[in-house]
């Protein structure tokens, strides 16, 4: 069955020690209102955290907000936890925050779909996740 | 069964966290093929405990749940929880949070945790966190939590999916609890005044205690007990048959917990521990579950003759066209209805002379 518009399921996820969820806490209220599900992490999570809760909700997005400047090192961890149970292939991964223009290809590579950086409208967002969200 | 579904009952089978939660995301989304996946599944289920927790919002279900767990895993059992959200009517989002305050058993994975929303559905929400139980019964949880804001009719139904049900209850719920009583205080099979340590906590325990005395004397409920139901003396001369959904054998007891510190964690696992020596004991198990299967049964042939009648109603020209007709004053629903039923009468009187056996 494909995915219609309000059985998409996000995990927006707050990874590593900075504390800024204001980011995230948009994110999650702007997918809600889009009526999507949306599972928020909470603050200060470890990578394991993260892809235990995406593998166990199923999740059709996993938006990380990384803040820290550490996605070089998170990042990876998440995506190989992902794949360790399978479940790489089909989660379109999103990355919000701070991150440097010269480090997006690497995240890319590791299996990220895009990157959100500062400025990123809310519409723009939801509607690649419309788009993008997979097909099941 | 598709192949790709006998994979993944198979993965599920063999302990594969992934195909579990895709088997669960199918029954939500009531993806081809779930029905013959969940009837697949029952062959493999029963072994499970399966525990409600319900009661309003802030009063700790979801930090109480967490210890729960942690107990559990502590005894070296494995762990389910469905944590249920309400979603909002309007755009069918919501936002899960019950997550965020599991956090004792993170990064252990013999704790599945399931958010699951309503998603407006009525009625659907039961059936698919009772297959959703199902699914991790299969897999082979030792217990599975529900855990469910008590606030309606269709939590209640969803909580009666579990074996035992404990309600919680917050210190200076006052006079609340003559509210609550004619509500979600009847499903309870255990009491916990969750927040024991705030002011009012001894109060609401003296307050339930109350109310469970008259509910032992046949006085509350009204006519739960019906009018011969003199058990005074509240011995266990209860016998399994033809009791009321209240057996009065069992006297609901009352825990006090502080889910944040875990304080009174263990004695709430040793009273569910005791509801379930109960209900094997008594038989009330195996009564429970039959009413639930014939529950089950009679939903399922509700949704389906349900879809059988839409389909019929859009070969008859569509809703629209008759309640245009119901409009115009050429007929009313009544007639309408009857016209449509008729031919299912029909093939129903036809049945009568020729009885279906099963196969």
């Amino acid at each position: 069955m494909t995915t219609t518009q309000g059985e998409i399921r996000c995990l927006v996820a707050k990874v590593g020690l900075d504390g800024h969820d204001r980011g995230a806490h948009v994110i999650a209220r702007a997918f809600r209102d889009a009526g999507f599900e949306v599972i928020y992490s909470g603050l200060h999570k470890a990578p394991e955290e993260i892809v235990q809760a995406a593998v166990q909700e199923d999740v059709d997005v996993l938006g990380i907000s990384i803040l820290s400047g550490a996605h070089d090192t998170l990042v990876p961890k998440v995506m190989n936890g992902l794949e360790e149970y399978d479940a790489k292939d089909d989660t379109l991964v999103l990355v919000g925050g701070v991150i440097p223009e010269e480090d997006r290809e690497g995240l890319k590579d590791e299996g990220v779909a895009a990157i959100f950086g500062p400025g990123t409208s809310i519409e723009e967002t939801v509607e690649y996740v419309r788009e993008n969200a997979p097909e099941r | 069964m598709s192949t790709g579904d006998e994979t993944l009952l198979e993965e599920l089978l063999s302990g594969k966290h992934r195909a579990l939660a895709r088997t669960i995301s199918k029954i939500e989304n009531r993806s081809p093929g779930y029905r013959d996946l969940v009837s697949e599944l029952y062959a493999h289920t029963g072994d499970a405990d399966v525990i409600g927790i319900t009661g309003s919002p802030g009063a700790g279900k979801s930090t109480l749940v967490d210890k729960l767990a942690e107990t559990y895993r502590e005894r070296g059992e494995t762990v389910g929880i469905i944590a249920i959200d309400p979603s909002s009517p309007f755009t069918g989002g919501a936002v899960l949070g019950d997550r965020i305050r599991m956090a004792s058993t993170v990064g252990d994975m013999d704790v599945f945790v399931r958010s699951m929303s309503a998603r407006g559905t009525l009625g659907g929400l039961s059936t698919a966190t009772a297959d959703a139980v199902k699914a991790m019964d299969a897999f082979g949880k030792d217990k599975i939590i529900i855990e469910t804001v008590g606030a309606g009719q269709n939590e209640i139904d969803i909580v009666r999916t579990a074996d035992t049900v404990a309600v919680l209850v917050p210190p200076g719920s006052g006079d609340d609890i003559q509210t609550l009583k004619a509500g979600i205080l009847e499903i309870a099979d255990v009491f916990v005044v969750n927040k024991a340590d705030r002011d009012g906590a001894d109060r609401t325990v003296q307050e339930l205690r109350e109310m469970i005395a008259l509910d032992d004397g046949g006085g509350l409920g009204g006519g739960h007990h019906g009018p011969d139901a003199s058990t005074h003396h509240g011995g266990d001369d209860g016998s399994p048959e033809g009791e009321s959904e209240r057996d009065s054998a069992w006297t609901v007891p009352i825990v006090e917990t502080v889910a944040t510190t875990g304080d009174g964690v263990e004695a709430l696992v040793d009273e569910l521990a005791g509801h379930r020596t109960y209900l094997v004991e008594s038989g009330e198990r195996a009564s429970r579950s039959r009413k639930r299967h014939a529950e089950e049964i009679r939903t399922l042939l509700r949704e389906d003759v349900h879809t059988m009648l839409e389909a019929q109603l859009e070969r008859s020209g569509g809703v629209d066209e008759l309640a245009d007709d119901v409009r115009r004053g050429e007929t009313d629903p009544y007639t309408i209805a009857n016209e449509l039923l008729s031919p299912v009468e029909r093939c129903l009187e036809r049945l009568e002379t020729e009885r279906p056996t099963r196969n």
